[in-house]
C-alpha cells in the first residue's frame, strides 16, 4: 500500500510527512520527522515516556495513529524551550534533580505542562493523580512531584505567561 | 588519605552537565541513533519453556524479499558446557546459551534465530516463516518443583550431591558453631519466607544500533551498565578482537543492574557482519519482561536465637534462590549480606542456585542482598516482640561496628550503622501517632559496596577550561558528582568543567556501572588526574616566577606564592596558565587508571508507615523513611534519588509486583498495565536522611549509595503491615487478592 501524506503543525511549525497506515504518532516522530525526544518505553500506552499534546490534550503518541495528525497542532518536548530560554518546567525539573536517566523526563515535563496549563496551582494529589500514567522507575517520584509544585508556585508568583499562550 | 571539608563544590546541588540535553529532549538514548543504509533486526523466541531444538530451516525466511540476514546459534562462538570460561561474574558457557538458545529452549521467549530485514515488518514476517522442530519436554517454573526428586532436568551435566539436578551450586558463610550457639538461646524464631521474582524495570528497553565495515571494524552504539562489557561480550560471542569493537555508549534509561550484560549486541553485530548494512536492534516491552532480567524469586528459612536480654546468640539462614534457565543467581549477596549489620557469635548462612524454566536473572540492585534481608529482617522483629523490646533498640544492642568481624569474613573498619539506628530512632517519624489499621516498621540493610577498575583522563582547554571523560555510563548523576570533585580540586566554577563518558577507544578499561562503584572509583581517578594537573600547573608558574615548585600553592583556580618567602607575584590562573601551554611543554592534561580498593560497605535503616484498607485488601504506604551511611554526599540531590529510587523499587516488590504465569509456562503479564510497578499516586513523598560517616580509604570519603536503599524496604513494609493488622505474612507480595485471603482465612 503507498504511503499516507500527513500535513500537520508540530511545535508551531507546518511540517509534511509520509507514514504507513499503521503508523503510530509516536513512530512518525522518531522517525520521518527525526524527533526523538519523545521516547518508547512500552508502546502500549501504561508509561506515559511518549506524551505529547493534540490541540492541547495530553495524549500518548504510542496511542494515536500518525495519519490522524492532519490539520492538528501537535506539541512535543522538543518545543517545549523558547531557543535558549527553558520553560520554568525543565529549569526546575534541572535544579531539583527530578530526573535521574532521563528516560522519563520528556514524558513528565510535557504532561506536568499541560497539567499547569489546565490547573495552575494544584494540590500534592492532584499532581500524583496526573501523573499516575507517567512511570519512572528511577526517582521515586518525589523529587518530580516537588518540582511541579515548585513550579506552579512560582509561575503564579511571577505571572510567566509567556510560556502558558 | 584526608577528608577535605569546607568544601566550595562538594556537597552542593549543582546542575547536572547532562542535565539540559536531558530535560530538552537532545539526549541520545540507545534506541535515538540512526545510520544511513540501516536495517532492522528481530528476534525469533521460543514458545516454548523446555524444548530440544531438532532442527531450524531458515530457507522460507531468506528467500523473503528484503530480508538481508538470518543468524542461529551455529553462528554464535559456542564455549562447550563442561568448561567455564569467566567474563567478570559471567559465565560465557551461560551467556552463549542466553543469548542464543543452542541444545534446547529453555524458557518461553529464549532467541532461537535472529532476522535482519529492510523494515521492521519484513523482519518480523521473516521470523513467522522460520521453521523450528522442536521436542517439547516437561518443565519446570517454581522452586519445589524443579528442585524435587523427579523434576525435569534443564542441564543434565549440572551435577549436584553426584546426580544431575537444577541446583547449579551452594555457598556457605560460617562462623563460631551455630549448633553451639543456638543450646545458649532464650528466645528461638524460625521461619520461612517466599519473595517473587521481580523485574528491574528500566523504562528504557534494551536496543543497540550496530556497523560493521569490511575489515570487520565494527561500532556499536548501545545503552548498558558498561561498554567494556559490551565490547568484551560481543568479541567473546562473535570470535571478533575486542580491537576491531568499538562500543559507544549511549545515554542510558535506567539499568539497574538488567543492563550489565548483553542481549541483542552479539546478534545484531552478526547481522551486520552478515549483511554488509548497519543494524538496529529495539526489544518491545514484551520481550523485556519475558526474556530480559529479572532477579531472583526466592525461598528463605531464617533462625536467630537470642538471650533474654536481646543478645542475639547465634543465626542461620537457607536461602534458595532462583537462577532461571542457566545459572548464576545471586546468592552471595543473600548469604553475605542478610546477617552482616549485626555482631553474631555464631552464624551459618547457606545459599542454593536453583535452575527453572524462566528467563535468566541478571543483576538487580544489591543482588541478593535485600532476598536475605526480608528474611531476616522479619525474622528481628518477631525477635523483638518475643522479647517485649523496641525493635531498633534490639538492633542497636546488636549492631556490628568498627571491629566486628563480620559474618562474611572482613572485620569492619568504622561504619556508620549505628548511627543510621541513633538518626532513625531520634526521627519524629519514629514517635508519630498512628492512626486505625495504620501501622509501622523498621528494618535495616547491608550492601558490600564494590571498587574495581576505573580510567579517567582529565584535560584543559587551551581556553582554560576542563573537559573530564571516564569509562563509566552515567545512570543516575554521577557526572554531576565527578564534576563537583574536579571543581573543587581546581578551585574553579564547576560549570567550566565538562564531563562525558568516554567510549572504548577514548578512555581506558573501566568496569561495569554497578556494586555502587561509579563514584568511589571515578572520584579516585578523577582525583588522581586532577592533582597530577595541578602539580604540572604549579611547576609552570614555579618555572615563570623562576621560584621552586614548592614554594607555589593552588588556590582559587590559581598558582600563588605559597607564602610571603617565595616571593611577591601576581596569582597565575588556570586560564593564564593555559594559554602559555605551548611554549611552557605542552598540553596540560593527566589520565589515571587505577584498580580502586577500599570501598567500604553501607548500612540504611528505614521507616515505614502503611494503612491497610480492609475491605479492598490494599496496602498504602503513607509515610517512609530512609536513613543511610552515605560517607560522603558530593551531590546530595543524587544521593537522595538513589535512596528515594531503592525505596520505590521495595515498595512495588513488597505489594504488587510479581509475575503471573499461564499453565502453559508463559508469564501472562509481561507489560506494564499488569506487571503492576508503582505509579505516583500510589506513593507518599520519601523522605530521607543521610548520615556521613565519611569512607577514611576514600580522598572525598566516599562510599556507595545505590544499592543499600533497595535492602531494607519488603522488610520495613511487612513489619509495618503487622503492626497494623496484627498478622504476619511470610510471602510477597502482599498484593490485594493476597491481603484478603489473610483477612479472610
Ligand atoms: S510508549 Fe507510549 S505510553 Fe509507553
Ligand atoms: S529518571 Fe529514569 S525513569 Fe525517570
Amino acid at each position: 500500500m503507498a504511503k499516507l501524506h500527513v500535513s500537520t503543525t508540530i511545535n508551531g511549525e507546518p511540517m509534511e510527512f509520509l507514514c504507513e497506515h499503521s503508523d503510530t504518532m509516536l513512530d512518525a516522530l522518531r522517525g520521518p520527522l527525526g524527533l526523538t525526544g519523545s521516547k518508547e518505553g512500552c508502546a502500549s500506552g501504561d508509561c506515559g515516556a511518549c506524551s505529547i499534546t493534540i490541540d492541547d490534550r495530553l495524549i500518548c503518541s504510542c496511542l494515536m495513529l500518525a495519519a490522524e495528525a492532519e490539520g492538528h497542532e501537535i506539541r512535543t518536548i522538543e518545543g517545549m524551550a523558547h531557543g535558549e530560554k527553558l520553560h520554568p518546567l525543565q529549569q526546575k525539573f534541572l535544579e531539583m534533580a527530578a530526573l535521574q536517566c532521563g528516560i522519563c523526563t520528556s514524558g513528565m515535563l510535557v504532561a506536568s505542562d499541560a497539567l499547569l496549563r489546565k490547573n495552575p496551582r494544584p494540590s500534592e494529589e492532584e499532581v500524583r493523580f496526573w501523573l499516575a500514567g507517567n512511570l519512572c522507575r528511577c526517582t521515586g517520584y518525589d523529587k518530580i512531584v516537588r518540582a511541579v509544585l515548585e513550579t506552579a508556585a512560582e509561575m503564579q508568583e511571577q505571572g510567566l505567561k509567556e510560556f502558558c499562550q | 588519605m584526608n577528608v577535605v571539608t569546607n568544601n566550595k563544590w562538594i556537597g552542593q546541588r549543582t546542575i547536572r552537565p547532562d542535565g539540559v540535553d536531558k530535560v530538552t529532549g537532545r539526549a541520545a538514548f540507545a534506541a535515538d541513533t540512526n545510520m544511513p543504509g540501516m536495517i532492522w533486526g528481530k528476534v525469533l523466541r521460543s514458545p516454548h519453556p523446555h524444548a530440544r531444538i531438532k532442527s531450524i530451516d531458515t530457507s522460507k525466511a531468506e528467500a523473503l524479499p528484503g530480508v538481508k540476514a538470518v543468524v542461529t546459534a551455529r553462528d554464535i562462538v559456542d564455549f562447550p558446557v563442561d568448561k567455564s570460561v569467566m567474563l567478570g561474574i559471567q559465565d560465557m558457557r551461560w551467556m552463549c546459551r542466553n543469548v542464543m538458545a543452542r541444545e534446547k529452549a529453555l524458557f518461553p521467549g529464549h532467541p532461537i534465530a535472529a532476522v535482519a530485514a529492510t523494515s521492521e515488518a519484513i523482519a518480523a514476517k521473516a521470523c513467522e516463516l522460520i521453521e523450528v522442530d522442536y521436542e517439547v519436554l516437561p518443565w519446570a517454573i517454581e522452586i519445589d518443583d524443579a528442585i524435587k526428586p523427579d523434576a525435569p532436568i534443564l542441564h543434565e551435566s549440572l551435577k549436584f550431591e553426584g546426580k544431575p539436578s537444577n541446583i547449579a551450586g551452594r555457598l556457605e558463610v560460617k562462623k563460631g558453631d551455630v549448633a553451639e550457639g543456638f543450646k545458649q538461646a532464650e528466645v528461638v524464631v524460625e521461619r520461612t519466607f517466599t519473595t517473587r521474582p521481580v523485574h528491574q524495570g528500566y523504562i528504557e528497553p534494551h536496543a543497540c544500533l550496530v556497523s560493521v565495515a569490511a575489515d570487520n571494524k565494527t561500532t556499536i552504539w548501545s545503552s548498558s551498565q558498561g561498554q567494556f562489557m559490551v565490547r568484551a561480550m560481543t568479541a567473546y560471542l562473535t570470535g571478533f578482537p575486542q580491537s576491531d569493537i568499538r562500543a559507544i555508549p549511549a545515554e542510558i534509561g535506567g539499568g539497574f543492574g538488567g543492563k550489565t550484560i548483553v542481549y541483542l549486541e552479539p546478534l545484531a553485530t552478526l547481522l551486520a557482519k552478515k549483511s554488509g548494512r548497519p543494524v538496529k536492534m529495539v526489544m518491545t516491552r514484551e520481550e523485556v519482561m519475558r526474556a530480559t532480567g529479572p532477579t531472583s524469586g526466592s525461598k528463605s528459612t531464617v533462625k536467630i536465637g537470642a538471650k533474654k536480654d536481646g543478645t542475639i546468640v547465634a543465626a542461620q539462614g537457607t536461602f534458595y534462590l532462583q537462577a532461571g534457565a542457566l545459572p548464576g543467581s545471586p546468592i552471595r549477596g543473600a548469604v553475605g549480606c542478610s546477617f552482616s549489620p549485626y555482631d553474631i557469635p555464631h552464624v551459618l548462612s547457606v545459599g542454593f542456585d536453583v535452575l527453572s524454566n524462566r528467563s535468566k536473572v541478571a543483576a538487580y540492585r544489591a543482588p541478593g542482598a535485600p532476598i536475605g534481608a526480608y528474611a531476616v529482617e522479619c525474622v528481628l522483629d518477631e525477635l523483638a516482640e518475643a522479647l517485649k523490646m523496641d525493635p531498633l533498640e534490639l538492633r542497636l544492642k546488636n549492631a556490628a561496628k568498627q571491629g566486628t568481624k563480620a559474618a562474611h569474613g572482613p572485620v569492619f573498619p568504622r561504619i556508620g550503622y549505628i548511627e543510621t539506628l541513633e538518626a532513625a530512632k531520634a526521627h519524629p517519624h519514629y514517635t508519630a501517632p498512628l492512626g486505625k489499621l495504620q501501622g509501622r516498621g523498621v528494618a535495616s540493610g547491608f550492601w558490600f559496596n564494590a571498587g574495581g577498575e576505573s580510567s579517567a583522563q582529565v584535560n584543559i582547554t587551551e581556553d582554560g577550561n576542563v573537559v573530564v571523560t571516564t569509562g563509566h555510563p552515567d545512570i543516575g548523576g554521577s557526572r554531576a558528582a565527578i564534576a563537583n570533585i574536579c571543581a573543587e580540586l581546581l578551585g574553579i566554577d564547576y560549570r567550566r568543567v565538562s564531563v562525558l563518558i568516554g567510549d572504548t577507544a577514548t578512555v581506558g578499561f573501566s568496569n561495569l556501572t554497578g556494586g555502587s562503584r561509579v563514584l568511589f572509583a571515578s572520584a579516585m581517578v578523577v582525583t588522581q588526574s586532577t592533582d597530577k594537573i595541578i602539580a604540572t600547573l604549579k611547576e609552570r608558574a614555579a618555572k615563570i616566577w623562576e621560584i621552586d615548585p614548592e614554594a607555589v600553592k593552588w588556590e582559587n583556580g590559581a598558582a600563588h606564592p605559597a607564602s610571603p618567602n617565595a616571593g611577591e607575584f601576581p596569582p597565575l590562573t588556570l586560564a593564564e596558565l593555559a594559554a602559555k601551554a605551548p611554549a611552557m611543554g605542552g598540553p596540560i592534561g593527566a589520565g589515571v587508571q587505577l584498580n580502586t580498593e577500599g570501598a567500604e560497605g553501607g548500612f540504611g535503616t528505614h521507616i515505614c508507615d502503611v494503612e491497610v484498607d480492609t475491605e479492598l485488601g490494599i496496602v498504602r504506604v503513607i509515610r517512609y523513611t530512609a536513613v543511610q551511611d552515605v560517607g560522603r554526599a558530593v551531590h546530595p540531590s543524587y544521593v537522595e534519588g538513589q535512596m528515594q529510587g531503592g525505596v520505590a523499587q521495595g515498595i512495588g516488590w513488597a505489594l504488587n509486583e510479581e509475575y503471573i504465569y499461564r499453565k502453559d509456562g508463559k508469564v501472562d503479564n509481561p507489560g506494564f498495565l499488569d506487571y503492576r510497578m508503582p505509579v505516583c499516586s500510589d506513593l507518599p513523598m520519601l523522605d530521607t536522611v543521610m548520615v556521613e560517616v565519611p569512607n577514611p580509604k576514600h580522598p572525598q570519603g566516599v562510599k556507595g549509595v545505590g544499592e543499600v536503599p533497595l535492602v531494607p524496604v519488603m522488610a520495613a513494609v511487612a513489619n509495618a503491615v503487622h503492626n497494623a493488622l496484627g498478622k504476619r505474612f511470610y510471602a510477597l507480595p502482599m498484593s490485594p487478592p493476597k491481603v484478603l485471603e489473610e483477612l479472610e482465612g
